[in-house]
């Protein structure tokens, strides 16, 4: 059995006992066969020492017995960590950072408290899935979107605080920007609410997100200062229609004014739905390899103009796909607009596509749609949760041997052409030199919200290949590394690397996580709550760690 | 409306598997009862298992096994007679592949019971009505 670290057997017993007594014997877990469920499916050191493994699991039922969870979890010093739907694949799924801890399991806490579709909003708790707040949308007829992630399973408040991004509408998309009011118990099992949620009575707790005073809710994203028990998230209202058209720019350097362009659309609000930047030659995830475009992406310097023409042979370099949302006429003149102003900017550019869409689908449309190419319409751009980007992996004639889950490496970088050209060339030419096939021939970005442009990494893993796995997570860490030496950082990671990345986050001697670490040894004194969650560690194990 | 179409009415109506063997309980089967199984896996399917195992040409799940058993066995489940209770656990428990395990909070015992008695009735063919 494992024990939680800093406990005796005897101890955890107890604690453990004091847990039945809260929810009820049927909701703690410690059998052998009920910590398998609370592993990280998608570990990438499954089956080794330093995968990290829960010791037991409690899944309360309501604020009250999450706040008696933490109660016994001080007198104890249990270290716990809480999870929503735990979901979260490829970003450390189900298990803690800190190996012994007791899993808080919170989606039997799933219910929807509100739904406004005159105010736009939702409150919802832990465990409620986007699937969940579809259907209930679905059922009532209320004319709201969510925006969903590619999996729609995981959890609405999760995702949010994981700083999750999605596909719709432009406000909506950053999902931890999108919500509005927190209610959390914190480490010392008091509850507080957040924004206007502080003021007893508010009638205003899911409109205005800001409240009064110091503004903490970022506290609790990425964090581990309190259990998030309820929050508010404001949800697009269903439009009219949607239009996306392609513009098709033949040149690699005309990535520049295509970009330049596309900023000044979204900024302008000319634009609002999530731009797919993809190209013809370098191709996409899942694309047969090709090493030669990774070397020519990747030659130091940056590539030169006979080898572009070449790898390109014939076909143009990018395709930029534009959506907008809205009434009919106004999408269709969006759209009128950006081609005007892509023109000016690239003159032998050409528009190969447009599409428009009467919203909502027919379920002839929705089937059409791609499950996974990330630059054709998807189910997820119109707010549809559905699990079809697990084709990519799972078996099929492109994966023949299937992968065991992924693990990603999601760097931020500039939000221009220069800046990507740059990039895809530092990180190709990493690729090229490690003599590996990533999944793709040259990293793209992604615009998930404007001025933000990621790169995103698969790592492929495997339960039953500990030499792949490392080699895996070796190509993440080297990848962390360079990114870190040209100014990229990530903007979200799994437990196994967020050590790593939190100490590239260094400037001025750490002064970023020693904030947040006082914060944590102030709200936290004893270091029960998701120790080591996005590197910070409570007092007691920080220390250990750093002997 | 045949049963298929009104559980699943009900759990997009509600996003609730209980809701739905509730009403469909008060209906007509009696709880604990075969009938009540079968409805009650009916929904259990419905909300965690089709997405990704049901009909469709983008059901990852589906998918996978169609590629691995090549038209020896059906791919998708429920089209599948011989999947118990104990078989359905380890994969529900265990995941596969890119499939990660399920937890009691999201798919009890009692649900996975329940799942096996519809894919049985499921593959047999055999309609239910309200």
């Amino acid at each position: 059995m494992l024990i939680p670290p800093g406990m005796t057997a005897d101890q955890f017993r107890q604690a453990l006992s004091r847990l039945r007594q809260v929810v009820g014997n049927d909701w703690v877990f410690n059998s052998e066969a009920d910590l398998e469920t609370y592993r990280d499916s998608y570990s990438p050191f499954w089956g080794e020492a330093q995968e990290r493994k829960a010791a037991a699991a409690v899944a309360p039922a309501n604020v009250d017995q999450v706040q008696a969870v933490i109660h016994i979890a001080n007198e104890y010093r249990l270290p716990i960590y809480p999870i929503s739907t735990g979901k979260n694949l490829g970003y450390g799924g189900s298990a803690p950072n800190l190996s012994g801890s007791v899993i808080v399991d919170l989606k039997r806490m799933n219910r929807i408290l509100e739904v406004d579709a005159t105010r736009g909003f939702a409150l919802v708790e832990p465990g409620v899935s986007y699937f969940d707040l579809y259907n209930y949308m679905r059922e009532r007829r209320i004319k709201l979107w969510i925006d969903c992630p590619e999996p729609g399973w995981g959890s609405v408040m999760g995702n949010a605080l994981d700083r999750g991004v999605g596909y719709t509408g432009q406000a909506y998309r950053d999902h931890f920007g999108a919500h509005c009011g927190m209610e959390i118990v914190l480490p010392n099992g008091e509850l507080m609410r957040t924004g206007m949620g502080a003021l007893p009575g508010a009638k205003t707790w899911q409109d205005y997100r800001y409240g009064f005073g110091p503004y903490v809710d970022g506290l609790f994203s990425q964090g581990n200062y309190g259990i998030v028990t309820k929050m508010g998230i404001h949800l697009m209202p269903e439009p009219e229609s949607m239009v996306a058209g392609v513009v098709e720019a033949k040149h690699y350097q005309d990535i520049e004014p295509l970009i330049a362009v596309l900023n000044r659309l979204e900024t302008s609000g000319l634009c609002d739905g999530m731009p797919q930047v993809s190209s013809p030659v370098l191709g996409g995830l899942g694309d047969p390899p090709n090493p030669e475009i990774t070397r020519v992406i990747g030659t130091p310097g940056g590539p030169r103009q006979e080898d572009l023409a070449r790898i390109a042979n014939g076909k143009p370099f990018w395709h930029l796909r534009v959506l907008s949302y809205g009434p009919r006429e106004v999408v269709r003149a969006k759209w009128e607009h950006a081609k005007r102003e892509f023109r000016k900017a690239i003159p032998d550019c050409r528009f190969v596509e447009e599409v428009a869409y009467n919203i909502p689908l027919t379920a002839e449309q929705e089937e059409a749609l791609s499950p996974f190419r990330l630059e054709l319409d998807r189910k997820v751009n119109f707010g549809i949760p559905n699990l079809g980007i697990f084709a990519m992996g799972a078996r099929s004639p492109a994966f023949p041997n299937p992968s065991d889950g992924h693990l990603w490496f999601s760097a931020v970088v500039p939000r221009s052409g220069a800046g990507v050209m740059e990039a895809q060339n530092i990180f190709s030419k990493a690729i090229a030199d490690m003599g590996i096939y990533i999944g793709f021939n040259a990293p793209i970005p992604l615009g998930y919200t404007p001025h933000l442009f990621l790169m995103i990494f698969p790592v492929f893993l495997s339960k039953t290949d500990p030499v792949k796995n490392q080699k895996g997570r070796e190509l993440l860490m080297h990848l962390i590394e360079l990114g870190a030496k040209h100014g990229y950082g990530e903007y979200r990671a799994a437990p196994a690397l967020q050590d790593f990345i939190m100490d590239r986050y260094s400037f001025n001697n750490h002064a970023l996580r020693k904030f947040c670490e006082q914060l944590k040894d102030a709200v936290d004194p004893n270091g029960i709550l998701a120790a080591g969650r996005y590197g910070i560690w409570p007092k007691q194990i920080r220390k250990a760690r750093s002997a | 409306m045949t049963v298929r179409t009104c559980m699943r009415a009900i759990i997009l109506a509600t996003g609730s598997v209980v809701a739905a063997m509730a009403a469909v309980i008060a209906g007509s089967a009696h709880a604990g009862s075969p009938e009540a199984d079968i409805l009650r896996g009916r929904a259990v399917f419905a909300r965690w298992c089709a997405s990704c195992h049901g009909p469709g040409q983008h059901t990852p799940g589906t998918m996978a096994l169609h590629f691995k058993y090549q038209g020896t066995v059906p791919p998708m489940l429920e089209q599948r007679d011989n999947l118990t209770p104990d078989f359905l656990r380890v994969f529900i428990r265990n995941g596969v592949s890119v499939m990660p395990s399920f937890r009691k909070t999201e798919v009890s015992e009692a649900d996975i019971d329940a799942l096996a008695a519809y894919l049985k009735d499921s593959a047999a063919g055999a309609p239910k009505s309200p």
